[in-house]
């Protein structure tokens, strides 16, 4: 028995919805970054069903894609944090209005 | 069977994935995301994408969260500030993404896929590494390059934000 291809796209639709709600609720940098990597797996889930249904490899190697481009910008977005804390002492994003208008 | 496997997978990745944004310590947080990736590589297997499953604990599991975990450990923050307070701005958003998903589930049903190609097709010839290895040295062949160099600019850039002092030297 096969489980139907909407049941993932609910299931990743979910993720990602959690992923953004997470994004724009905490003021906790770590967590918006965590937020981030949620909707990367949410898409990435979407891609493997798909490519599980279809019968076509090409969204495993997206799937490849994303996961390079998801440790690039977790290295980067390390790296911004730790200089931030090193600037003003805080990871609260409230802390950083400087191009607020 | 297989759906019992996929509600048990499907119910922890939502379970936990709520418990990331809404769990108060960062660390966590990150184990909880820890215990996400591991059941969504599970989830990778039933749809026989092995490969990537092995490489999403390999990767995410073992980098990306160590370095998270590091991070966190190394601020050390103890502050307790949660959630920003905007209300009237967050319920009007969030009513309106509720009637779109509601509008979106119940409109009909979904697009109709070929069921008679489903997953066994293709990786019963080959295996599915195989498979993969082959797609991506020769269709993707370029895109995998430009990763590389993604990989390479994002090393320099987190060595340079993190590195104290080497901007003020060069001038």
């Amino acid at each position: 028995m096969v489980v139907p291809i909407t049941y993932y796209l609910m299931l990743s639709g979910l993720v990602f919805l959690i992923g953004l709600v997470g994004v724009l609720i905490r003021r906790n940098i770590i967590i918006i970054l965590l937020s981030i990597e949620l909707m990367l797996n949410a898409t990435n889930i979407n891609f493997v069903a798909f490519s599980s249904y279809l019968g076509n490899l090409s969204g495993q190697v997206f799937v490849f894609f994303a996961l390079t481009v998801a440790a690039a910008e977790v290295a980067v977005g390390l790296a911004i944090i730790v200089a931030l804390y090193r600037h003003s002492a805080s990871i609260n994003v409230d802390d950083f209005r400087l191009l607020k208008w | 069977m297989n759906t019992l496997v996929f509600f048990y997978f499907a119910g922890v990745i939502v379970l936990t994935a709520s418990l990331v944004v809404a769990l108060r310590n960062p660390i966590y947080s990150a184990l909880s995301l820890l215990v996400m990736f591991f059941h969504v590589a599970g989830l990778y297997v039933t749809l026989h994408a092995e490969f990537l499953a092995a490489i999403q604990i390999i990767v995410y599991a073992g980098a990306i969260l160590v370095l998270y975990l590091f991070v966190v450990m190394l601020l050390n923050v103890k502050r307790e500030e949660r959630f920003h307070q905007q209300r009237t701005v967050g319920v009007f958003l969030g009513l309106t993404l509720l009637a779109e998903g509601l509008l979106l589930s119940f409109r009909g049903e979904g697009p109709k896929f070929g069921r008679e190609q489903s997953a066994e097709s293709v990786p019963a010839v080959v295996g599915n590494t195989e498979g993969i290895g082959e797609v991506l040295y020769s269709t993707y062949l370029f895109p995998f390059e430009i990763a590389s160099l993604i990989l390479l600019v994002a090393m320099i850039g987190a060595v340079i934000l993190t590195k104290k002092g080497i901007m003020e030297s060069k001038s």
